[in-house]
């Protein structure tokens, strides 16, 4: 383990003033005995008590939370520390004030006020290291959270798609007003949910589908015939809570990786199927696209991939799965497998 | 008069561009709209326009690969045509358009940009007196941008995002129930065919299943060299190159009776010292 010097130097400034802090209460006490006589002592056995112990830590394999050893390790360190400290900083205070610690009644005090300090500073050590070790994971934590959800927006946000379908709306404004406007509220409708999607845990199954519809109404008005598509959604699982926006990264894979490098295009259905038994939903998204062999590893795949995996096992842990499976035909399905949830009590809280 | 090939796969947007051009350049007829990279070439090779409109993302292959093939199938003697990709996003592309100072166009396509173009355009091409002396000139410059951008990150080279993956020692591949530990000294070379790699060492033929593009992020690029959008030579597996009446550059391997044709993009490798 590498050793901070600089926080060394910290916790011993500290140790020197709690020193000073503890003669000053002796002397309150005792004022008609000198200052000197509580500040030696104190002085020398805080400072070996503190060198041994915090020096010891390193002798030890110690935990990454706090800094300290572990199990009996982390009781017997203090304890040697402080006994160590007592002896061999009284020794010296004896040495250098020329008084004799061992016969006195002082002993007992000393020994005592030792203990007390030794465990209270070490206490104070052990939970600063602590809380430094949580501060510093929670913003770690803090901070993946953050950037998850930034890479989910630019995912959803995708400024090729956006590019794109401006530039067609543009075209679409001088030539067929009346379906720009409706691209325009595609686009809108779009735009709107992604965003709250980034807020929002769940919605209804027909929403989603709502949505998924006019992502690829606009991408139809861009692909023309080489997009086709169709949406099965038995009436049972229109209630059904599913998390926001979760099949399309499904859908826009099955487009850019599917669809796209095919000259001919293709065709996606997006399916619901309740699953026997009736406990569970299956949604899926069906291409007749180029296949999964065919240019694997653009990164982006990658990304929409694990995010579903991510969201579903956030939200269902095992029971939530998603799979990928190359078709004979050549194409792909994306199959994902949850806990089925329908509207208990929750109200409604869109519009 | 001056003709044009548009490649775009969007019919909208192919029809904008061309309705743009209409008002930018009113002389310029287009000679043939086609939506895919495959088309592209085609059309290019049998119309010979003097201008070509690619876009970058089609289906088929890319703007980029297609720009590159046509280089390498273009007939010795014509000009090669004025090169203008078309991308609606993608900063990796423009920051390589500008650092060899490539034509482009971003859509939506503005019309005071398109007119720059078209001026600039309209300037190479009454400039025909270099061409006639040297009809390769505009080639090679093309083929020197071409090679920079398959090269740039998130275009064709790998993506920049990624931190370069260790160098590959041995390459797995698996034949019959055995996977076979292929020392990566022993590749003669590599060849991309569909959804395989061919990995030919001197004595057998492996196939594994990944791109081209990740293997050869994984190879050390001073020993192994690309020679043809799908092929990748060990440099000391070279024999002989041989420049045929056509002028196209064939290899001779050591270890492998094959010969390997190089493309124009990548010929430029194969000089005396």
């Amino acid at each position: 383990m590498r050793i901070d010097w600089i926080d060394k130097l910290r916790r011993l400034l500290q140790t020197l003033a709690f020193c000073l802090a503890i003669s000053a209460v002796q002397y309150a006490f005792q004022p008609e005995q000198s200052y000197g006589m509580p500040l030696a002592y104190s002085l020398c056995i805080g400072t070996l008590g503190w060198a041994f112990i915090d020096m010891g830590r390193h002798l030890f394999p110690s935990s990454a939370e706090t800094g300290w050893p572990t199990g009996w390790r982390g009781i017997a360190l203090p304890a040697g520390g402080i006994a160590l400290g007592f002896t061999l900083g009284s020794l010296l205070a004896d040495a250098w004030t020329g008084h004799s610690t061992w016969n006195s009644a002082h002993l007992r005090v000393s020994l005592g006020i030792t203990l007390l300090a030794g465990a209270a500073c070490t206490y104070w050590f052990y939970t600063r290291g602590k809380s430094a070790w949580l501060e510093a994971r929670m913003a770690e934590v803090h901070g993946q959270a953050t950037e998850a959800r930034l890479r989910l927006l630019e995912t959803q946000l995708e400024p090729h798609m956006l590019f794109n379908t401006l530039a067609n709306l543009r075209v679409l404004v001088a030539t067929d007003p009346a379906r720009a406007q409706h691209m325009l509220d595609r686009l809108i409708a779009y735009l709107r949910a992604t965003l709250a999607a980034s807020r929002s845990v769940e919605h209804p199954l027909a929403d989603e589908f709502a949505r998924l519809a006019d992502y690829l109404e606009l991408m139809a008005v861009r692909m023309g015939p080489r997009l086709a598509y169709a949406f099965d959604l038995p009436e049972a699982l229109q209630g059904a809570l599913v998390p926001p926006l979760l099949l399309q990264p499904l859908v826009e894979n099955a487009i850019r990786h599917g669809l796209e490098p095919q000259v001919a295009g293709g065709r996606i259905d997006v399916q619901a199927r309740l699953l026997e038994g009736g406990t569970r939903v299956q949604l899926s998204v069906h291409d007749t696209g180029a296949g999964l062999g065919a240019a694997p590893a653009p990164h982006g795949t990658r990304f929409g991939l694990q995010q579903v995996r991510e969201r579903l096992a956030t939200l269902y842990g095992t029971a939530g799965t998603l799979e990928l499976i190359a078709d004979s035909a050549g194409g792909t399905s994306a199959i994902a497998i949850f806990p089925l949830k329908t509207h208990a009590h929750s109200p409604d809280r869109r519009g | 008069m001056p003709t044009a090939l548009i490649a775009e796969d969007e019919p909208l947007l192919a029809a904008a561009l061309q309705h743009e051009l209409a008002q930018a350049w009113p002389e310029l007829a287009i000679a043939a709209t086609v939506g895919d990279g495959l088309g592209a070439v085609q059309q290019a090779l049998a119309l010979r326009p003097d201008v070509l409109f690619f876009d970058i993302r089609m289906p088929g292959q890319s703007g980029l690969e297609a720009a590159a093939e046509l280089a390498d199938a273009w007939p010795a003697g014509v000009p090669f045509p004025a090169l203008v990709f078309v991308t609606a996003y993608d900063q990796y592309a423009v920051q390589a358009f500008e650092a060899e100072a490539v034509d482009y166009l971003l859509k939506p396509v503005q019309a005071a940009r398109l007119q720059k173009t078209v001026q600039k355009l309209r300037l190479a091409l009454t400039q025909p007196a270099q061409a006639a002396i040297e009809p390769g000139a505009n080639l090679e410059t093309t083929l020197h941008q071409l090679r920079a951008l398959l090269a740039a990150p998130g275009l064709g080279g790998t993506m920049a995002v990624a931190a370069a993956p260790p160098r590959l020692e041995v390459i797995q591949a698996s034949l019959g129930t055995q996977i076979h530990m292929v020392p990566v000294a022993d590749v003669v070379y590599v060849e991309a065919a569909d959804k395989y790699l061919r990995v030919l060492t001197a004595a057998q033929e492996y196939l594994i299943r990944m791109p081209l593009k990740d293997l050869m992020a994984q190879l050390d690029p001073a020993q192994f060299w690309q020679v043809h959008r799908g092929t990748v030579v060990r440099a000391s597996a070279i024999a002989t190159a041989t420049r045929d009446e056509a002028g196209r550059l064939h290899l001779q391997l050591r270890g492998r009776p094959e010969r390997l044709a190089v493309s124009r993009v990548y010929a430029h490798r194969f000089k005396a010292m």
